[in-house]
């Protein structure tokens, strides 16, 4: 992320957007707002605005959990990875996300879709009781204002950087649009504008991507003016750049052996599966489908296009390294003056690379498709956090037993107060964004217990209500205090005993996390008293009867719209990709 | 809340404009009649994209797949039923 310079009124674009582009633009916002007036009519009580009514189809919630987390960190971040440290950067998606998004939906998702919780920390409360809800739910509520506000601030940015618009203006604005189509039509809206979403980012950057191969003469040509600038200037070697693993480079591991067990357990198995099993923004897509076997293939299907998305986002970030001379020279080791903060960053990567291919026209659908998912994200985090924030907060602690429109009006008070809250976190992120960066790396830290105290708890019944608050406690702390003991992960605040930096330090820190939390749970379960096995019916693999996990019309359907068919493809699929390259 | 559902569940009818695959191929026609008209009218900026017509090629493709979506819910029109029990 990145300090504005000082904000001026009309600041110079770095992009010159035509009246075409404006127009582009603006029919997409048009459409934003329909579809929150049409999903309103829709809306007649709680389960409608927060969980949709549990009525969309797999292929609408698969796509929408994937374009959930295809926001500004995905799009800048992964671009900007891929200018850095080239290839390397698809471990995020082939080994970060697919494995825990197919486990997801075989696995866990009949657990939360059959227990009928309304989000995931409810399935937290059942299971576990109060202790362990209120460390999930409070943790979660207090993440997602945080990110959204780090969503919010990078549109409000690039809206700047592109269209000479005021930060503060430009921020509100979005807040506006956002907070409008998620106030009338609740998580129908959200997840309805992220499948178009979808759609609209990739009509903006598979073109960008394509103009770019060609420039720089194919795959073939990329590579070797890749091979020809490695090395300068302390960029990565040409082998590190054009291989995806050992990924050393990535890592800051220096062993290419622990650069590979980094990779795999740390963020392949602890970070993606405590990210993606856990989180509520995207299992909240998969708890608003028609039944358990769409609930099921929402992850699995969502995993598709999400094994393609590092083609349309690290591709052009690599492309931009050679083809653009303001990235080109920042990874020389020079700082060039420019990009959407004064200096040129990688994050700036895909703007540059827009500016110098894109025609009038087809620039209106990128910055669209920019603005889009950005916007998604923020509506994401903030759909998410009503519901916690309603149900899980509200509803369970404060004010009990009302008739359902009651929550329903809190949550809508809930999404105005989570905006308001956002536009003031986008100016802290503005005004101190290294600050952001730690705490972002340290709510991350919450996921890698969570996914610990889930899958111990979902499989093992002996698990007491007090090894779940304890294992989430203790897990976090682990991971606080590696992050403390390493060097910078933390800022000013790590004092370096650990040899660790950079990627590679989040991996030992998750790692130690979900180890604690395992370790700790197993003891605190021996020697405190479980719950009743009655109480765990559809909550623990043993005591759930296998008909409840399932959906039994499933077995008469064509192999590509079963579950364990599709996600066996997936498999295979994601296999092929990381031998290939 | 039953009564609500209660309601839903006599009226089965087809989700019709409101059918996400009609707003997105919308979406994507409007964008590929713009990008065409660019295309064929505006300025091509080939010293940009190095020769090639993107803002023709992307048009085309777009009206291609926006039309592809508005005929998939012709064919298989989605029916607006009452949500499963619970």
């Amino acid at each position: 992320m990145t300090v504005p310079g000082v904000v001026a009124l009309a600041t110079e674009t770095l992009i010159d957007a035509s009246a075409v582009d404006y127009l582009i633009i603006g029919i997409y916002f048009a459409f934003v707002i329909g579809i929150g007036v049409m999903a309103s009519r829709q809306v007649s009580d709680s389960v409608d605005f927060f969980l949709s009514g549990r009525s969309l189809p797999a292929w609408v919630t698969g796509l929408a959990f994937v374009s959930a987390n295809l926001g500004a960190v995905e799009i800048m971040g992964m671009s900007a990875n891929g200018a850095q440290f080239g290839l390397p950067a698809v471990h995020y998606f082939w080994i970060g996300a697919i494995p825990a998004m197919l486990f997801l939906g075989v696995v866990m998702m009949p657990f939360y879709y059959g227990s009928q919780a309304r989000s995931v920390p409810e399935f937290m409360l059942r299971r576990f009781g109060t202790g362990a809800h209120l460390v999930n739910a409070i943790s979660f509520a207090v993440a997602q204002l945080l990110i959204a506000g780090i969503n919010l601030y990078l549109l409000g940015s690039i809206i700047q950087a592109l269209l000479g618009w005021n930060l503060t203006l430009a921020l509100v604005a979005a807040a506006i649009v956002v907070l409008s189509y998620i106030t009338l039509g609740g998580l129908k809206a959200a997840i309805y504008n992220e499948v178009l979403q979808f759609f609209v980012i990739v009509a903006a950057l598979l073109p960008l991507t394509l103009i770019g191969l060609d420039q720089v003469g194919g795959y073939e040509g990329l590579k070797d003016k890749i091979t020809e600038n490695a090395g300068v200037g302390g960029s990565a070697s040409a082998a590190e750049q054009l291989n995806s693993w050992p990924g050393t480079a990535l890592t800051g591991f220096s062993s290419d052996i622990l650069s590979v067990i980094g990779i795999v357990f740390g963020l392949g198995f602890v970070l993606s599966f405590g990210y993606w099993t856990t989180n509520f923004v995207e299992v909240q897509r998969a708890m608003a489908t028609d039944s358990i076997s769409s609930a099921r293939k929402t992850p699995i299907i969502g995993a598709f296009p999400k094994m393609f998305v590092p083609f349309i986002t690290i591709l052009p970030g690599m492309i931009a390294a050679v083809l653009v001379s303001e990235i080109a020279q920042t990874k020389a080791g020079e700082t060039v003056e420019g990009g959407a903060s004064g200096t040129v960053k990688y994050n700036d990567a895909l703007l540059y690379l827009m500016r110098d291919l894109l025609p009038n026209g087809l620039l209106g659908v990128a910055i669209a498709g920019l603005m889009a998912a950005f916007m998604a994200g923020m509506a994401a985090n903030v759909s998410a956090f009503n519901t916690v924030l309603s149900f899980d907060l509200w509803q369970t602690y404060v004010v009990k037993d009302r008739p359902d429109g009651y929550y329903l009006r809190v949550g809508r008070w809930a999404t105005v107060g989570a905006t308001v809250i956002a536009i003031g976190t986008a100016q802290l992120a503005a005004n101190f964004s290294n600050i952001m960066d730690y705490l972002q790396t340290l709510f991350g830290f919450f996921n890698a217990p969570l996914f610990a105290t889930f899958i111990l708890g979902m499989f093992w019944k002996r698990m007491t209500a007090t090894a779940g608050w304890v294992g989430l406690v203790s897990g976090t702390l682990a991971a606080v205090l590696v992050a403390f003991l390493s060097e910078g992960t933390l800022g000013g605040l790590s004092v370096g005993v650990l040899p660790l930096s950079g990627q590679g330090a989040s991996f030992v820190a998750a790692g130690a996390a979900f180890v604690v939390d395992i370790v700790l749970s197993i003891v605190v379960s021996l020697v405190t008293v479980p719950k009743p096995p009655a109480e765990l019916t559809g909550l623990v693999y043993s005591e759930t009867p296998k008909e409840d996990l399932v959906d039994a019309a499933e077995a008469t359907r064509p192999w590509y719209q079963r579950t364990l068919p599709l996600a066996g493809v997936a498999l295979g699929m994601v296999v092929v990709l990381n031998v290939a390259f | 809340m039953t009564e609500n559902k209660a309601e839903k569940m006599t009226e089965k009818k087809t989700a019709g404009a409101f059918d996400i695959r009609n707003v997105i191929g919308a979406l994507l026609g409007i964008y590929g009649v713009i990008l065409t008209l660019m295309g064929l009218f505006g300025d091509p900026d080939t010293e940009k994209t190095g020769g090639v017509n993107a803002n023709l090629w992307a048009g085309v493709v777009l009206l291609v797949v926006g039309a592809g979506f508005i005929v998939w819910s012709r064919v298989k029109p989605t029916v607006v039923q009452s949500p499963p029990p619970g």
